[in-house]
């Protein structure tokens, strides 16, 4: 895993903006570094593995640029799922935790993701406690 | 009485703590009558030196978000057919963005709303979106009210009291 120092780099993807506005600013106040994305597509560009293409396009780095990521799982075009299994495909990013977050509880919904290799699932909306508690679930915490 | 002039007034300590008693009260009454619930207070923690003015920010792209999504709604609900699952679609935006913010009694009425859509209720839909349109417009004078008031209570030399 790579060093990440005491600052996470998440990348958030929700296609709702305001949505993104909180976790952005519940992350960062979780001192993560957070890149958000609106959508799937967008998150698969910024992650550098192409949606076309069973691997990777080009690719120089070896280590993900991300700690983690979060996803919506309701979104327009790509779901939150269909990312997580795009993300659990590459061989660059499986390693990284994938967390879905919902508004709705759905169980058949929650154990498709958690089947298909996601982290977590949490229920929307986000509190301060729920991203503190991901963090040091997820990640070393170093307080 | 004292007056201090320069960049910040602070008014004497007694005028700082009626203003926020008075948000404090103001604040409650929207707790109590179900306008905004803990998911608000969230919101409200968020906001900090290196975000100073986070909550006007969030609550005005909900609102610019809102008048869209709600135009959206009216103006598939003029179509004919209606497409139902495009309003469920706007619908679903507007509950989560009004859930996101603790704006409750929204959230309420879009749940209801969604059982409209599912039933394909061309009334209870339209019934709906009027009870949705009243209820942000209610929010945004509330909320309106709400920033006065802190911007009056920093401009008097106070601090705004954050809700436990």
């Amino acid at each position: 895993m790579a060093d990440y120092g005491d600052e996470p780099h998440v990348l958030a993807v929700d296609d709702n903006l305001v949505d993104r506005k909180m976790i952005e600013a519940l992350l960062k106040n979780s001192s993560c570094r957070v890149t958000t994305a609106e959508n799937g597509m967008r998150a698969l560009e910024y992650l550098g593995i192409r949606d076309d293409q069973p691997g990777e396009s080009s690719v120089s780095a070896t280590t993900s640029k991300v700690n983690l990521i979060i996803t919506d799982y309701c979104m327009p075009g790509m779901t939150g799922f269909e990312l997580l299994k795009k993300v659990k495909g590459s061989s660059i990013l499986k390693e990284v935790p994938v967390v879905i977050v919902s508004s709705e509880n759905v169980p058949t919904r929650i154990n498709k993701c958690l089947a298909e290799g996601a982290q977590m699932f949490m229920l929307k909306p986000l509190k301060a406690s729920d991203v503190k508690k991901l963090r040091c679930h997820l990640m070393n915490c170093r307080t | 009485m004292p007056r201090f002039h320069g960049q910040s007034n602070h008014a004497p300590v007694d005028i700082v703590n009626q203003l926020q008693k008075q948000y404090v009260d103001y604040l409650s009454s929207l707790f109590h009558e179900g306008v905004l619930d803990d998911q608000f207070t969230q919101l409200q923690k968020l906001q900090d030196e290196s975000n100073p003015d986070f909550t006007v920010e969030v609550a005005t792209l909900f609102f610019v978000d809102s008048d869209k999504l709600i135009n959206n709604m009216a103006a598939a609900l003029e179509r004919s057919p209606v497409d139902f699952k495009q309003v469920d679609a706007d619908v679903h935006q507007l509950k989560g963005s009004s859930s996101s913010i603790g704006a409750m009694r929204v959230k309420n009425l879009c749940i209801t709303f969604r059982s409209f859509c599912e039933t394909q209720s061309y009334e209870g839909c339209l019934i709906c979106l009027q009870q949705v349109k009243n209820e942000c417009a209610v929010l945004k004078d509330k909320l309106q009210n709400l920033f006065r008031m802190e911007q009056q209570i920093v401009g008097a030399g106070g601090s705004v009291p954050l809700m436990d």
